[in-house]
Formats: C-alpha cells, structure tokens, sequence
C-alpha cells in the first residue's frame, strides 16, 4: 500500500533525528547456547513506562537450527530521502536477519504487530551463494538504492569475502556488489560517507580462520585483517588501501562520522602483537576540501590488564594478562561520543570526540570480564561472564544498550564455561557520563544476544544526505 | 510561428503547467540542488545546479518529442495518439504498482552528470512522454489530421521544450531557494507528498484524455 506521506521515521539529517521520540521497543539477535535449537530474535520492552520493562516480551524462532544470527539491519531508512535517489515513501518494515554460519537470509516484517515480528521469506544458502557467489553474510545496511549487504567469505568458505545487493521491496539478490576489487580479500564491516560517494569496507578473516575459533598461528603470525579500504560507492571501485600493520590484529567495527560533509570515522581493533591492547584508529580524508588522500592514525590505547593464570582461560595463560579486545564501537549521532566496547576486560568506555584527533575519556562503566566478573547494580551479587560487546546508541544520545555475545566459537575460547547471555542499558548524562539503569538488565538462560536494533533506528541503522 | 501549427494560449498553458507539475516534485531536481548547496554551504551552489537540472530536463523532453515528430512522418498524427496512450496508461499503471528509478550516480556530482541525472529521471519517470499528446494536439489542430510538415515540425518541437522547461525551471528555482534559505529540508518529513499516485493518475489521464483527443 502507497504511503502518502515519507516514514515518520526517516530524517534528512543526523541532527533532525536526534529529535526523534524514544524507542520502546528493542529487537535484539538471540544465539541458542544449543548449537542443535534455533536461534531466534527478540523483542525486548525498552519502554520506562510500562509495566514489562526490561524483559524480553516476544521471541521469533528461525525454522533451522545452527544459523548464528548475528548482525541485522532495516530493508529502509533516512537515506531514502537521499536527493540522487529518493525513495521517501518506502516504509521501515522489515529486518533483515542474516545466519552468519548457515549463510541464511531472513526477512522479518514488523508491521502488523511491531512486538510479534513475522518471518516472510527465508533466502536459503544456495541460493544466497548461487546469487551473490558469496557466504557467510554479515553487516545489513539500507541504502539510498536498495539493501547492502557483505559477506566475509567465498561460497568455498575462503575468501573473497565482499558486498552484495538486495532489493529493499521483493527482497530479490542482485549480485555481487564490486566492479573492481582491488586487493581487498578479507571483509568483516562495511559503511560509507554518502556525502563523499565513498565506501569503507574492514578486515576480520574467511570463514575457515574463524569458525573454529581463534586460530593462535595465524593470530601470531599476523594473518587476520588489520586494513581498511576505500572504495567508490557510486563506480564500485577499490580506491586505497589504509593498512595499520600487521601487529594490528583485526579492524572490525566502522563508524563514519554520521554528518555526511564530515570525512572522517573511528574503526576499533581487537588486539595488538606487540602488547595484548586494542585501540581505535582515525581514519580522515586530507585537504581543504576533503577532496584529498585518506589517513589513518591510532587516537585510542588501552592497555592489557594483568591477572592471576588461574583465572585465565587456556588460549590466554601463558600471558597473565587480559586483553581488552575491543570488539564493538559505536558513534553517537551528534558526532560527540564515542562509545567502546572492551569484551575482555568487561568495560564499556565513553569518549568524547568533538575533536576526534584527540579523544578525551568522559566515563568507564565496568560489566562482566574475563577475570574481573563484575556484577550488575540490577543483581549485586551475582558474578557475570562475557562483557559489553555489541554497543547500540539511541538516536537521541541519551541510552545505551549493551549485550555480551561475540561469536559463539568465540564466546567458547574466552569464557569457557559457559556464556551467560544479558542485555543492559545505560542512561547517559548532559555533557557525558553514563551509568547502568538498575530495572533493565535482561539475563537469559539458553539465549545470548547480540546486536541490538532500536525501533524506528539508532546510531548505527541509518545514513543521512544532508547535515 | 509556422501557421500551421497552433500555439494557442491554451497549449502554452498546459505546457507551462505540465513543467510546474514536473518541477514541484523533490525526486525531479530541486531536492538535489538544495543538497548540493547544503554540501558546499553556499548559495551559489544552489543556483549553479539549475542550469544542468533545467538542461537535462529540457533534453528529455526533446528526446520525446522528437520521437513523436519522427513517427509523424511515417504515421498519420491522428494514428499516433493510439500507441502514444499505450505507452502512457501502461507507464502510469506500472508506477503505480511500483517505484523504480535508474541508480548509478551519487552525491559528488559535476555538471554533466547532474544534467544527464536530470535527463534520466524525466525521460525514467515519462515527463517527456506526458508532454507528447500536448505536442500532438497542437500539431493536429494545425494540420487536421495529416502527416505533420516537415519543416514547421522542429520549430514547433523545440517552442514545446522551451515553453515546459521554463515551467520546470521556475518552480525548481523558487522552491530550491526557498527551502534552501528559509523552510529547511525538515519539511520534507511533513511535506512529501507522494507525488508517484499522482504522478501515474496523470500519466494515465493524459493518456486517456489522447484517446479522446
């Protein structure tokens, strides 16, 4: 049906959305701790107001086991007001849930019933391979044309990993996305600067050096991703390279500024060789006119912390230390904050970015971690595993949600005994400062979650043309 | 102007309204020079776009109007009407199931790219085909209903264009510049009206209306 007026939920720019009433509903990727029963997705009550605040108030089943749901996106949002392709009247609907293991697509529809979201087509993983020559996808983004999506592996389970296109109204694939690829093999993230024509794709590994976990070989000797690349979004083409150096094992997380003039963003690498720290890099386009050569500079350390072996898990004994592993970052709409996720260590850091040159550390809020275990205000008594992980902002700034599943190979080598999957939220002050709200923190018995999408969008669902 | 051909005051009309109707809608040009104003935060930036928007507009509209002049050659003009209706109602009902549009160009535009968008999104959307039945009643009420003069066709062609582009041009510049510097894009929330209904309820009355001309 033909809406007359564009989505209520699409905004011409960042600042516009940041106007935008509170969500109330969150729907969050739910991993089965049994490898052999679906994973689901699943609604949570965000509303303040209502009587089933912080818990989980609908669970959709995938029909197939082993899917790994993991990232997810809308089939539209604010780029469709985007003047060189405007699609205004489009309706932010649907989620696009992809299995990162199984290589499954499915398409959700929220509209009926926003609290029961409905399967409407599952794009089985042949037919995602035979149409895209891609598996395992991962990052779901609307764009002004249509759905992008990115895969990290080839349909053999090795590389290429790349882009592809979807058609954001019959879901239909529409190829490979690249005309001209460059040197880039390895993918994990990807988003763009719509306002530069420019796209940003990240570095994880192929599947065969994920799935089993992390692999300690290639780890040591450099080979996950430590690059990012720029590529032309309106021609397809690979345009640079951004390389880190190999000591920077894994650039995941890609957050453009959202202010589509700006040309700079933040992505967050796990580990560094040389001394167990993560850090965030500025990437930054030079010139008067930001017409310029793309950089990237290291803006953020943190540092490994040490602890007793007893505490550590057989992959990281012999280093007495835990790392910070930062595995999620995530960019307020204003540009301001940014927030940081330390899965290790369990700690979610905020910065302000005004200048993003020089990041200045504005709060640290500790959850979980390896060796700390740090309880919840919510349940002070009780020791948590996993850390905050996947990180989402609302559009206004003022929440922040947190879950603490990674990968479940993954979440099996840093806490071996078991994840416990959460969910919390974190209310954030004028001018900086968070801290955890008591009444929400979901704990899931069989289920760990993972990212989290805001109703009507958050901080990392939707791009802008105009600023 | 030839004497065969009938620039009534009528037809000048239509053609000048068509070219507002075409340039009200934000998915046909005004939007885009607005964005390009806002991305280089200059008003000149504005002003600069509307002379490829009303190019390529202006172009896609020739392109119609000379097919129409070539089959007038071969075809009886009073023929022509049928399969010119044809092309009109499937378009607009086509439009009416679904939104398409080309997509390859992006955000960082020069001119001759911001003209050949224009081009693609009005020949894509039928602006120029809407414009065809004006042409060819005009051409009928000079000629009755034989083959179209040669010579006196491209004149009459090219005043059409001229005429619909002017139309176009105006509304695009004063609501570009109006938005631009005072309403802001935030309207569009409010004040997108989905033209595409519309916009195929005229294409498929413009086609009718051709049947019965």
């Amino acid at each position: 049906m033909a809406q007359w007026r564009p989505d209520q939920s699409f905004y011409p720019s960042p600042k516009m959305a940041m106007e935008a009433p509170a969500e109330k509903i969150a729907y969050v990727s739910l991993l089965n701790s049994n490898e052999s029963s679906a994973d689901a997705l699943g609604v949570v009550d965000v509303d303040p107001a209502s009587s089933a605040y912080g818990r989980l108030i609908g669970q959709v089943d995938m029909p197939n086991a082993g899917d790994e749901l993991h990232h997810f996106g809308w089939n539209a949002c604010s780029s469709c007001l985007c003047p060189y392709s405007p699609h205004p009247h489009m309706e932010r609907r649907y989620l696009v849930v992809p299995g990162l293991r199984s290589s499954r697509i499915h398409i959700l529809d929220i509209k009926p019933d926003a609290r029961n979201p409905r399967i409407v087509k599952v794009i089985e993983p042949e037919a995602v391979m035979r149409g895209t020559g891609y598996s395992r996808p991962h990052t779901s983004h609307c764009g002004p044309d249509g759905i992008y999506m990115n895969a990290i592996g080839s349909v053999d389970g090795g590389g290429p990993g790349g882009i592809f296109m979807m058609d954001p109204e019959t879901f239909e694939l529409k190829g490979a996305w690249e005309k001209e690829r460059g040197p880039q093999f390895l993918a994990y993230d990807f988003w763009w600067h719509l306002g530069h024509d420019t796209m940003l794709t990240s570095e994880w590994g192929t599947p065969d050096m994920v799935e089993n976990g992390v692999n300690p070989e290639l780890l040591l000797a450099g080979k996950y991703g430590h690059a990012i690349h720029i590529w032309d979004l309106a021609k397809r083409r690979h345009q640079q390279v951004l390389d880190l150096g190999a000591e920077q094992q894994m650039a995941l997380e890609l957050r453009p500024s959202h202010d589509p003039n700006k040309t700079y963003g933040f992505v967050g690498v796990v580990v560094s060789l040389k001394d167990l720290s993560a850090s965030v890099w500025l990437w930054h386009r030079e010139g008067a006119n930001g017409n310029g050569a793309w950089k990237i500079r290291k803006v953020i350390e943190i540092p490994a912390e040490p602890a007793d072996a007893e505490r550590l898990p057989p992959l990281l004994k012999g280093f007495g230390a835990v790392p910070p592993l930062v595995t999620d970052i995530d960019l307020s709409l204003d540009d301001r904050f940014l927030y940081v996720s330390c899965w290790g260590t369990g700690e979610l850091r905020q910065y302000d970015v005004s200048d993003p040159f020089q990041p200045i550390q504005t709060a640290s809020v500790r959850l979980g971690g390896i060796a700390r275990r740090t309880a919840h205000p919510g349940q002070p008594d009780k020791a948590l595993n996993g850390g905050p992980q996947m990180v989402e902002i609302s559009r206004d700034g003022r929440r922040v949600y947190v879950t603490n599943s990674l990968y479940r190979s993954w979440d099996q080598q840093f806490y071996p005994e078991g994840l416990q999957g959460w969910l919390a939220k974190l209310d954030v002050s004028d001018g900086g400062g968070m801290e955890l709200d008591p009444k929400l923190f979901l704990q899931l018995d069989r289920m760990r979650p993972h990212q989290v999408r805001l109703e009507g969008g958050d901080a990392s669902s939707d791009s802008y043309c105009f600023s | 102007m030839t004497h065969e051909m009938s620039m009534s005051l009528s037809s000048v009309a239509v053609l000048l309204g068509m070219g507002a109707f075409h340039g009200v809608n934000p998915g046909m040009g005004w939007l885009f020079a607005v964005a390009l104003g806002m991305q280089e935060q200059r008003r000149t930036a504005v002003w600069r776009a509307l002379l490829p928007l009303g190019a390529g507009h202006a172009l896609a509209i020739a392109a119609a109007v000379a097919i129409a002049v070539l089959a007038g050659i071969a075809v009886p003009l009073h023929d022509l009407r049928w399969p010119v209706a044809g092309i009109l109602i499937a378009l607009g009902a086509s439009r009416l199931i679904r939104h398409r549009h080309p997509r390859w160009v992006g955000m960082r535009v020069g001119m001759a790219g911001l003209t050949l968008w224009s081009f693609l999104m009005a020949s894509a959307h039928g602006a120029g085909l809407m414009v065809v039945p004006v042409f060819l009643a005009m051409a009928v009420a000079g000629h009755g209903e034989h083959h179209m003069m040669v010579a006196s066709a491209p004149v009459a062609a090219i005043f059409a264009t001229l005429v619909h582009a002017l139309g176009y041009l105006l509304v695009t510049a004063v609501i570009a510049v109006l938005v631009f510097e005072k309403l802001g894009v935030g309207l569009l929330r409010k004040a997108w009206l989905n033209l595409d209904v519309i916009w195929a309820a005229a294409l498929i009355g413009t086609g009718a209306i051709t049947v019965l001309m």
